[in-house]
């Protein structure tokens, strides 16, 4: 059972500062670490690789300093580290990203699943991850909050929704994308810290992965950013309860106040 | 202050931190509250190999030092010195087989200890035998070709929870403390038992029971080296083992410290932080300059032990005094720095303060540990005459 993890550098979101002219993030003096939904994402196919055996291969699409969340999640458990990095690949928007991700893992060999996790702190997009499948023409699940059963053949998941979630069976090759109900993730072990350190980390440029140079980088990017604003806070929301009636009861005691 | 470690040193210090402030810090309150054993976290700890570090590579450990195991122990007392003592009196348990056990009894515990598969303890201590180590009453004697052990241990940490206990026990009453004998009980053996749990003042995360021996027997082979030398490996037991109180009492320190000097950059009185005002300086000064010495005392202890084996009673005594004094201190000062809000329970001081007398009286009392280091240096003015 072989996994790919994709996993994105991000900035803190800690100390993370909008700029206001040009409506992007400072990143300046910003300390880096692994996106933290992709630390989930790690711990799962650690987890899966555990029982199942197989290796678990993380990639990051960055630029060189990007090497750290690789060691980062090996000290964590995971096997390779692949670095996708070249200045053409600078100014990727999610629809460059995905094809350049897609490109980079069509050369490493036979794989089962690809995790990724529901989005970046950064950007918030939770594009990546389903824009990633259909490059490579396999099925996905986003937001993934319990792996139920893995095996060889297949997995049963449960997909996080507003109101419960869905009970989702997939065979295999799947993507999906996690959330952070899914695990707690280890903290590093002595002996992944020390293989992490002299891990040997593949470089991937634009030529290694045969990319067109049209689709990458900013070149291959349409999104432009217009306005970046916070978003209005959804209501609460509540579920009622008990038999038909009791929950009518309830919803007119909680509608009334509304009423004219 | 840079102490220059090496670069595994750096890391185990690192994923020691990482332990405390994700898993120990945001857990301790309640663990505390509840009398809770913190297994979890120790499950943490193992998968992170720490649990391997004192532990020689060809038994699947981390072959490190005294040092390394003082680094981790560290920042764990900085959380939390219930989990700390837990940890530690793993190691502590397994000690007496890593400087007195037999090969086949090194294969057979070590690799386990060092994954954390299983958990150890050290029983040496009776209700008649706490400082003077020699009153112990448990007896072991040879039927065939298995020990029967007889009598109670009291205080014991990890009691319940361990599944290999290391216990003194006397096989020659009439020889004294040349008459005790270390002796390997897991966790089944019949006639072995774990009494009642104590309710304590503080370290509540750990488990202390007794340990009831009615019959107990186990095959001739759990004896640990020859008989009559349980008490010489006592003491290199604790030799070995007390530089990591020591700094659980330096981590327990400094996360007080922490606590105070951040809450007194904060709290205003009179107009000003309360950080402003030379009284409150002096004492946060006072309790960083005790935490610094104690830290270099006891890293320069750890470091001497590993490089002088045989000489180790003084420095390691010497630190462990140290440090805990120390830790008594900072920690009371560091509720009164926090005023009333120090002495309620919504603040973690107050828990710091209940913790730190453990270390006082624990592995020897501060004033058995005085003992040796006036005895050691009897012995060395002795020499220069």
């Amino acid at each position: 059972m072989n996994i790919i993890v994709c996993i994105k550098q991000v900035p803190d979101a800690k100390d993370v500062r909008l700029d206001p002219k040009t409506n992007t993030l400072s990143r300046e003096g910003v300390q880096s670490i692994m996106n933290p939904y992709d630390q989930h994402a790690v711990e799962e196919a650690v987890r899966i690789r555990e029982s199942l055996g197989g290796e678990v291969t993380v990639l990051t699409m960055g630029p060189p300093q990007a090497e750290a969340v690789l060691r980062q999640a090996i000290s964590c458990g995971a096997d390779h580290g692949v670095l996708v990095s070249d200045r053409a690949f600078a100014g990727a928007d999610t629809w460059a990203t995905s094809y350049t991700l897609a490109r980079a893992i069509a050369t490493l060999g036979s794989f089962e699943l690809v995790l990724c996790g529901k989005q970046a702190i950064d950007g918030d997009t939770a594009q990546v991850g389903p824009g990633l499948a259909m490059r490579l023409d396999m099925p996905f699940v986003t937001c993934i909050q319990k792996v139920r059963e893995a095996s060889e053949t297949g997995m049963v998941v449960e997909r996080m929704m507003d109101d419960g979630y869905d009970v989702i069976k997939v065979t295999y090759p799947v993507l999906l994308t996690v959330v952070k109900d899914l695990n707690e993730p280890r903290v590093p072990s002595l002996k992944g810290t020390m293989k992490a350190k002299k891990a040997v980390i593949k470089t991937l440029t634009a030529a290694d992965i045969k990319a067109e140079s049209a689709l990458i980088g900013l070149s291959g990017s349409p999104t432009k950013v217009v306005k970046v604003f916070p978003p209005e806070p959804r209501g609460e929301r509540c579920m009622l309860t008990g038999t038909v009636d009791e929950q009518v009861e309830q919803l007119v005691v909680k509608l009334r106040p509304y009423l004219p | 202050m840079d102490y220059f470690l090496s670069e595994e040193q750096q890391m185990i210090v690192d994923i020691a931190r990482q332990i405390t402030d994700e898993k120990i810090v945001p857990l301790r309150a309640e663990l505390d509250e509840k009398h809770q054993f913190p297994r979890e976290i120790l499950n943490d700890i193992a998968r992170a190999d720490l649990f391997g570090v004192p532990i020689p590579e060809e038994f699947g450990g981390f072959g490190g030092g005294c040092f390394d195991i003082v680094l981790a122990l560290e920042q764990f007392g900085r959380g939390c010195i219930g989990v700390g003592t837990a940890f530690a009196a793993s190691s502590l348990g397994i000690y007496p087989i890593l400087i007195s056990g037999s090969d086949e009894q090194k294969k057979e515990y070590l690799p386990d200890v060092a994954t954390g598969k299983r958990f150890a303890a050290f029983g040496l201590t009776e209700a008649n035998a706490g400082s003077d180590a020699s009153g112990i009453q448990t007896t072991a004697v040879l039927d065939g070709d298995e020990w029967v052990l007889n009598g109670t241990k009291q205080w014991i940490t990890n009691g319940g929870e361990a599944q290999i206990y290391t216990v003194v026990a006397m096989t020659d009453r009439s020889k004294g403390a040349r008459g005790a004998s270390m002796f390997i009980v897991e966790e089944g053996d019949p006639g072995f038992t774990c009494g009642h749990k104590e309710k304590k003042m503080g370290i509540r995360a750990s488990s202390t029971t007794e340990l009831i021996f009615k019959d107990c027997r186990i095959p001739s082979d759990r004896i640990i080296g020859r008989r009559g030398t349980g008490f010489i490996t006592v003491m290199k037991t604790l030799d070995s083992s007390r530089p990591g109180i020591a700094a659980l009492a330096v981590g327990l320190a400094q996360g007080a410290l922490d606590e105070a000097a951040s809450y007194a950059k904060q709290r205003v009185q009179f107009g000003k932080p309360i950080v402003a005002f030379q009284a409150v300086q002096h004492m946060l000064a006072d309790m960083a300059i005790g935490i610094e010495a104690a830290r270099s005392l006891v890293y320069g202890a750890a470091k001497h032990i590993d490089a002088h084996k045989g000489d180790m009673s003084k420095v390691s005594s010497m630190c462990k005094v140290f440090a805990t004094d120390v830790a008594m201190k900072v920690t009371t000062d560091a509720v009164q720095v926090m005023g009333g809000y120090g002495y309620m329970c919504e603040y973690p001081v107050e828990k710091m303060m209940r913790d730190a007398k453990i270390l006082q009286i624990y592995e020897g009392t501060n004033q058995i540990q005085r003992n040796v280091v006036g005895q050691e240096l009897n012995k060395e003015y002795a020499r220069l005459k």
